[in-house]
């Protein structure tokens, strides 16, 4: 099966193994053993919670699992980034080796292909990389389409995260790394470069509204990965929701995460990665 | 001894439902495919409900995580009745279990309107009324109140032969008052518990704090409410001779056993079906278990 369809992902939350857990600046890229996961297409992602004390943290939370773009498969295993913003994500940080991993997945639509001679440029924000790097992947194995990565962090310990992607112009808030300002000023001169290009991109939600509105007025396509709060995943808590265009909601976790730009009319507030 | 279950004339495979609005099958088999049907987890489907007109549902966030649990306010998206039935009654007619269409309106009038439709439709099996709503005229939830419900049900009941669950409302001042009321006005069964309506707000710091949820409040569901929903269940049976659906907090099977001692006969899962879609299953093979050891619990 290529690489740009997806499988069904196995009717129950699956208990995997912890292979390690990477320092990436502020992340953490967390690796565990998954051999029988279908190939996720990139854009996908999983519900995790760990195996042991999920809860009994902050207020007695985590309770729910928690969503992860599927960052990277190598042969045997599935690969996360991971970034420390409340009570869910430090319980995985603190994961070790040989410790348990609830996972269900792989979920959602994941991103299409770039149209036949456009090339893809990839726009990422802090941890809204991590999507981005298993695009890229998929990408270059095709080696038909021209890659340039975009991305864009608060600060230099987050900038560190860049090299998860390779080959990526990075934009810092702070000017502690490359571009000093904000990302889309970056796109902004690509675009400017060469317009035949397809858009993609994950990150705060301020930063994908402003891709989105740049994309808009260049109509130029654009694939934007957003985030939810999430109970289940797999549409059947109705939590997730986004405002569409025309209109009434879209459930992120069945007709996203990965949302062609026109579907919108913006990006809502809450619609974003953490920032 | 047969793990199989008569409820309201209905023959089921085991005793463990879904609770409404938790499960979207349309939606799983498109992320699970073709095992949803395969491993289908419950005995049972009910529908989320469905109202007259189409709802888009509440604004964003419709989710707080509570200690032990979930507060929501999903605000009850839907197609509509003629949408449900034009879109998705032959996908749920698919399933291999049988159909159990959960509706809800704001008067006895909307009510009988969308149980006479369902009646009239061979793909559902049985019909059960959400009636924690409140009543457009006098503001009270139509639920809450002994005397309303009946008057509810009666005209319900009058437009349908199909087996009629009554899903009771736990912020009712008397919930066992309430389910005679629903057993007087001609209901076959009532279940229960629905969420306990709760509220949170917003955690920034400083400045004038909102509630969370776009819908300002929401129904609180998960681990946090299992023996409140035990001591109501308990409650009910006592006082009502129809069959009773319990259902709050449930994610083992020991959880549904300990609903079933209290007098249920059927145990439906909600929130514990978002951490794993498979705990219906689970629970089901428990309970399976928990009867070969010969731990016989009263059978319905
Ligand atoms: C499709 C998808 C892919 C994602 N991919 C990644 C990824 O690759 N890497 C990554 O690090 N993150 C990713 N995320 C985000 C990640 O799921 C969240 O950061 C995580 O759920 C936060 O959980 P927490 O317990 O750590 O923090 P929380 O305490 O849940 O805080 C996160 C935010 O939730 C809100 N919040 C605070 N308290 C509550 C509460 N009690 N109930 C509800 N909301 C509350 C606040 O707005 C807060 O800023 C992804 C999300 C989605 C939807
Ligand atoms: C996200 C969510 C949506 C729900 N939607 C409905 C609904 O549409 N109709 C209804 O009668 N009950 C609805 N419920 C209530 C559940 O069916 C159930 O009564 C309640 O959640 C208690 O069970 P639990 O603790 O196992 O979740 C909903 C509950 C949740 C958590
Ligand atoms: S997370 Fe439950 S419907 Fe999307």
């Amino acid at each position: 099966m290529s690489q740009w369809s997806a499988a069904p992902a196995p009717f129950a939350r699956r208990l995997l193994t912890v292979l390690g857990i990477d320092e990436l600046g502020v992340y953490r890229v967390l690796r565990v053993a998954d051999v029988e996961t279908p190939e996720p297409r990139p854009g996908q992602f999983a519900m995790l919670a760990t195996a042991e004390r999920w809860g009994g943290g902050e207020d007695e939370r985590p309770y729910l699992p928690r969503a992860f773009s599927i960052a990277r498969r190598r042969i045997g295993e599935s690969h996360f980034l991971l970034e420390d913003v409340g009570p869910g994500t430090r319980r995985l940080c603190e994961l070790r080796e040989g410790d348990g991993l609830w996972a269900l997945g792989p979920l959602g639509r994941g991103f299409q292909p770039p149209r036949p001679r456009h090339r893809a440029i990839l726009v990422g924000g802090g941890v809204g990389i991590a999507p981005l790097a298993i695009l890229q992947d998929a990408l270059e194995a095709e080696a038909a389409t021209d890659v340039t990565v975009l991305l864009g962090f608060r600060d230099g310990a987050r900038a560190q995260g860049a090299a998860l992607l390779h080959g990526a112009r990075v934009a810092t808030d702070d000017g502690s790394v490359g571009h000093h300002g904000l990302l889309t000023e970056l796109l902004s001169q690509e675009l400017y470069r060469d317009s035949r290009a397809e858009v993609y991109a994950c990150g705060p939600a301020p930063m994908l509204e402003a891709v989105r509105a740049m994309c808009a007025t260049r109509d130029v396509p654009a694939q934007l990965a957003l985030e939810a709060g999430m109970a289940c995943g797999f549409g059947a808590c109705y939590g997730c929701a986004v405002p569409k265009r025309g209109g009434g909601y879209l459930r992120v976790c069945v007709d996203g995460p990965v949302i062609d730009a026109r579907e919108l009319d913006c990006v809502s507030e809450h619609a974003g990665a953490p920032s | 001894m047969s793990h199989g279950v008569e409820f309201c004339g209905l023959s089921l495979a085991h005793p463990v439902i879904n609770g409404s609005g938790t499960f979207d099958a349309i939606a799983a088999r498109r992320a699970f495919g073709p095992a949803l049907e395969r491993d289908f987890p419950f005995a049972a489907y009910v529908s989320k409900t469905i109202t007259l007109a189409a709802r888009a549902g509440n604004p964003a966030p419709r989710l707080w995580e509570a200690p032990g649990g979930l507060i929501n306010s999903i605000g009850l998206p839907n197609n509509g009745l003629d949408g449900y039935i034009a879109e998705d009654l032959a996908q749920l007619a698919e399933l291999p279990v049988p159909l159990i269409t959960n509706v809800m309106g704001s008067t006895a009038e909307e009510f009988s309107a969308l149980v006479g439709a369902c009646d009239q439709r061979p793909e559902i099996a049985a019909i059960e009324l959400n009636v924690s709503c409140p009543n457009v005229k006098t503001g009270l939830d139509i639920g809450a109140d002994p005397q309303q419900l009946a008057q509810v049900v009666g005209a319900c009941r009058a437009s349908t032969r199909k087996p009629l669950i009554v899903k009771l409302t736990p912020n009712a001042a008397n919930v066992p008052a309430c389910a005679a009321a629903a057993q007087d006005g001609g209901a076959d069964a009532v279940s229960l518990i629905n969420t306990l309506r709760a509220m949170a707000l917003s955690p920034q710091e400083g400045g004038e704090r909102r509630p969370w949820l776009g819908g300002g409040t929401g129904g609180l569901s998960g681990p946090a409410i299992r023996a409140v929903a035990l001591a109501q269940v308990a409650a009910v049976a006592a006082r009502v001779s129809i069959p009773v659906v319990g259902m709050g907090g449930v994610q083992r099977s020991s959880h549904a056993r300990d609903l079933i001692d209290a007098g249920a006969t059927l145990v439906a899962v909600g929130t514990e079906t978002f951490r794993d879609p498979a705990t219906g299953a689970r629970v089901a093979a428990g309970l399976r278990a928990l009867r070969r050891t010969g731990e016989g619990f009263p059978t319905a």
